[in-house]
């Protein structure tokens, strides 16, 4: 117990203490100590800090978040299961999929305006793809022998949908809605550093612009302590759904 | 027992193709039809027929050829170092048990940071250099390389590595026997995530930072309200993207063509 | 009753034809249990699919009485259960689908999972069970599903000699207490003469009835003596000489002179 939190706090520790240490003594304008940082980052990131800039690029980033994925798993199942609509559909896809997300940006502010909705439909645009392509791919691949008991007993029209298609394409889904929560957060923060008044892409910017360079580390951290706990809780949300993927995975490789 | 075929009739390769072509035209129709019947304005979606033209122009310019030629730059350097950086970071970790160990946290924490939180450091570095597009695009396509390696070295066949130690084979013969060969179709996965990653990453540093490239020429026609010059910008980007998946799955399947059969048998 | 009448199928894929069931004529009365043996390849499958029609036939017809009357347990145990779903919800979601009542749903559950020899293992997984294990809840499934007719394709062809027995024994005993109709499809001659009433033996592909045979052993069967019995001896020597024949194209006996005459 004790190594193995060892082993799992170690190396921060070390990292957090050197960085600590090596930059005490700092004149570097752009990386000051990490004291200063660290200070900086409890003066900023005041609860009022946090409702009025977090907490609506939290919301921005849930709804265009769950819009995708929900756009996304539909879409895909319409599209993975009807062959000829998936020949049709998939070298456009593939290319919406290839168009980095970014530059999608300008023109839905061309449609969308500046605000809280041109930054959702930013968020859907780039995160639709991956989860569409994968729930394609997932239902695509749903077993055979599977799809022939489902059809021998009668399962048809929704509960084909529920208890085959959507579970059997489930590992596949979830794969897509990984990549699509990286996608939501690089554009929760790109969308917010073209026009916003505020937000934490925006805050950021504005303490870079304004040479608040302690601050503008603070905002980075925080930042990344927002992607690391989503991504946490990506992984425990995977583990209760996939739990069965996991352990037929496991005895398909001992066997 | 006799293979049955699938009970829906099975389209032929041509027709698949056919197919495909026929939904790429349907796009450019639907592109081209939306703006001329005015159901979207076409100050804000120009038709296929002047976006097409616009493309044309633009190609026609040096400036043009120069940017992608930027915005390629931008991508093979970084993805060249993130890819030597992730191997051998990875290579190391992996053959070491103790360091796995150690950095497992710390690649978990850092892994999900989103890149583009780099942006107001990079830019004051590197301001809108060609460095700042670097920083952006190794550190993300660095993970997406370490990670695969480091899911491929855990995919060692513990007899073929005990088989290696007990002909006494030494440290860099077990990576290079055993290890390296067990990674590779990982390795190129990684590789494969990386370049198309690497690339969002340099049109976004370009976009938002303005370094040299197809970003900055996005942003300067969005900025003087050149819209069908902009979507024709947008769509080399995504033609971009697709070059890149395509040769990067080609190079996948023709460098691992030898693999594969052997990984088809490998497991059971 | 099951009735199979001129049934052909054709399978096409571009311009290749492949004939897989030339001209298929039976019946199996109400209550039987008849095994289906031929050479591999011999469209076995193809034509198990027809029946619980899950494939159109290209002619002939397939007279099952109510098809919601039918079940099915397919030889790939492993790809058949669901694995996202526990034992329990296996058996129960046809019966759901049926809208049995959620009381009567939990009976049958029960019944099926004793029956079959898997009582305490409602919440596993399938793929925590063994190959066997996880064939007998492919089994209970069926049987829960109260059906008029049984179909089975090779449903042991992937499990080890010991479990096939016991399973084999398994087949018999619940078709002898449920009284439904079974049509047992398999490549193993002394599994069909050992399990069947009746054994229909299927010519090559294109697949045609070359030989049937009642199986005139006594109704209580065990592994060890009736595999011993000379009458069974006897009957598979039989069969395994028209499976050869089949499979070779040369039939010996009137079937064989049927099918020549048939090219």
């Amino acid at each position: 117990m004790i190594k193995r939190l060892l082993l799992v706090l170690g190396l921060p520790v070390v990292l957090f203490v050197t960085w600590y240490a090596a930059s005490a003594n700092s004149e570097n304008f752009y990386a000051p100590p990490l004291r200063q940082i660290l200070a900086a980052f409890v003066d900023t990131w005041t609860p009022e800090r946090l409702r009025a800039d977090v907490l609506p690029s939290l919301a921005r980033l849930g709804a265009g978040y769950l819009l995708a994925a929900l756009i996304g798993i539909a879409a895909g199942v319409a599209i993975g299961a009807n062959p000829r609509l998936r020949a049709a559909a998939e070298p456009v896809l593939e290319f919406f999929r290839a168009v980095p997300p970014p530059v999608l940006v300008p023109v839905i502010m061309l449609f969308a305006g500046i605000g809280n909705g041109m930054k959702v439909i930013v968020i859907v645009s780039g995160c639709v793809w991956p989860v569409l392509l994968n729930t394609v791919e997932g239902v695509r691949a749903t077993d055979g022998v599977l799809a022939d008991t489902a059809r021998a007993y009668g399962l048809t029209g929704a509960a084909r949908l529920r208890h085959l298609l959507l579970p059997s394409a489930s590992p596949q889904i979830i794969a897509g809605l990984r990549q699509a929560l990286s996608i939501a957060i690089i554009l929760m923060v790109i969308s917010e550093m073209f026009a916003a008044s505020n937000g934490l892409g925006f805050t950021i910017v504005q303490f870079q612009r304004s040479f608040a360079i302690p601050e503008m580390w603070s905002g980075i951290i925080l930042l990344g302590l927002l992607g690391f706990g989503l991504s946490e809780l990506f992984r425990l949300a995977e583990r209760h759904a996939l739990a069965w993927y996991h352990g037929l995975r496991d005895a398909q490789r001992r066997s | 027992m006799t293979a049955v075929g699938a009970a829906a009739p099975r389209t032929a390769p041509g027709g698949r193709a056919l197919l495909g072509l026929s939904g790429l035209a349907g796009l450019l129709v639907l592109v081209e039809l939306l703006p001329r019947t005015g159901i979207v304005s076409d100050s804000y979606l120009p038709p296929t027929s002047r976006i097409l033209a616009a493309l044309a122009d633009e190609a026609a310019t040096g400036a043009f050829w120069v940017a992608v030629g930027d915005t390629l730059t931008a991508w093979a350097i970084g993805l060249a170092i993130a890819v030597v950086a992730g191997v051998g970071a990875g290579v190391l970790i992996g053959a070491v048990p103790v360091l796995r160990a150690v950095t497992a946290s710390t690649v978990e924490f850092l892994r999900p940071i989103p890149s583009v939180a780099l942006i107001p450091l990079a830019v004051l570095l590197y301001g809108s250099d060609l460095g700042s597009t670097l920083l952006l695009v190794v550190y993300a396509a660095f993970w997406q390389v370490l990670v695969q390696v480091l899911y491929g070295v855990a995919d060692v066949d513990p007899v073929a590595d005990e088989t290696a130690r007990s002909f006494r084979f030494g440290p860099w013969a077990r990576i290079r026997y055993v290890l390296w060969p067990t990674a590779l179709p990982y390795v190129f996965t990684g590789v494969r995530l990386a370049a198309s990653v690497a690339l969002v990453l340099a049109v976004t540093a370009e976009l938002v930072i303005g370094a040299p490239g197809l970003g900055a020429v996005i942003a300067v026609a969005q900025t003087s309200n050149a819209i069908t010059t902009m979507y024709a910008l947008i769509v080399v980007t995504g033609l971009l993207g697709v070059a890149i998946n395509l040769a990067a799955r080609y190079a996948e399947r023709h460098f691992l063509a030898w693999h594969q059969s052997v990984r088809g048998e490998a497991p059971s | 009753m099951l009735e199979v009448k001129g049934l052909r199928k054709v399978y096409r894929s571009g311009s290749r034809e492949v004939e897989a069931l030339r001209d298929l004529t039976f019946t199996v009365a109400a209550g039987e249990l008849v095994c289906l043996v031929g050479p591999s390849g011999c469209g076995k499958t193809t034509l198990l699919r027809c029946i619980a029609g899950l494939l159109g036939p290209t002619s002939g017809e397939v007279t099952v009485g109510d098809r919601s009357g039918l079940a099915i347990v397919f030889q790939e145990y492993g790809r058949s259960l669901f694995p996202w779903m526990t034992v329990r919800d296996n058996v129960d979601l046809p019966l759901r689908q049926k809208k049995v009542p959620k009381a009567r749903r939990r009976e049958l559950v029960a019944e099926a999972l004793t029956a079959v020899g898997l009582d305490g293992t409602e919440s596993a997984y399938p793929w925590q069970l063994s190959g066997g294990m996880q064939q007998r809840v492919a089994i209970a499934r069926a049987v829960a599903y109260e059906p008029s007719i049984l179909l089975m394709d090779e449903p042991f062809a992937a499990v080890d000699a010991q479990t096939r027995a016991d399973l084999e024994d398994l087949v018999r005993s619940l078709w002898q207490r449920l009284g439904m109709t079974i049509l047992f499809v398999t490549h193993d001659i002394d599994e069909a003469v050992y399990l069947g009433q009746r054994v229909l033996m299927l010519s090559a592909s294109p697949t045609v009835v070359q030989d049937e045979l009642t199986v005139d052993l006594p109704a209580e069967r065990d592994q060890l003596h009736t595999r011993a019995d000379p009458r069974f001896v006897t009957l598979r020597t039989r069969v395994y000489s028209q499976i050869q024949a089949a499979k070779t194209g040369t039939a010996s006996g009137a079937a064989g002179e049927l099918s020549s005459a048939d090219r």
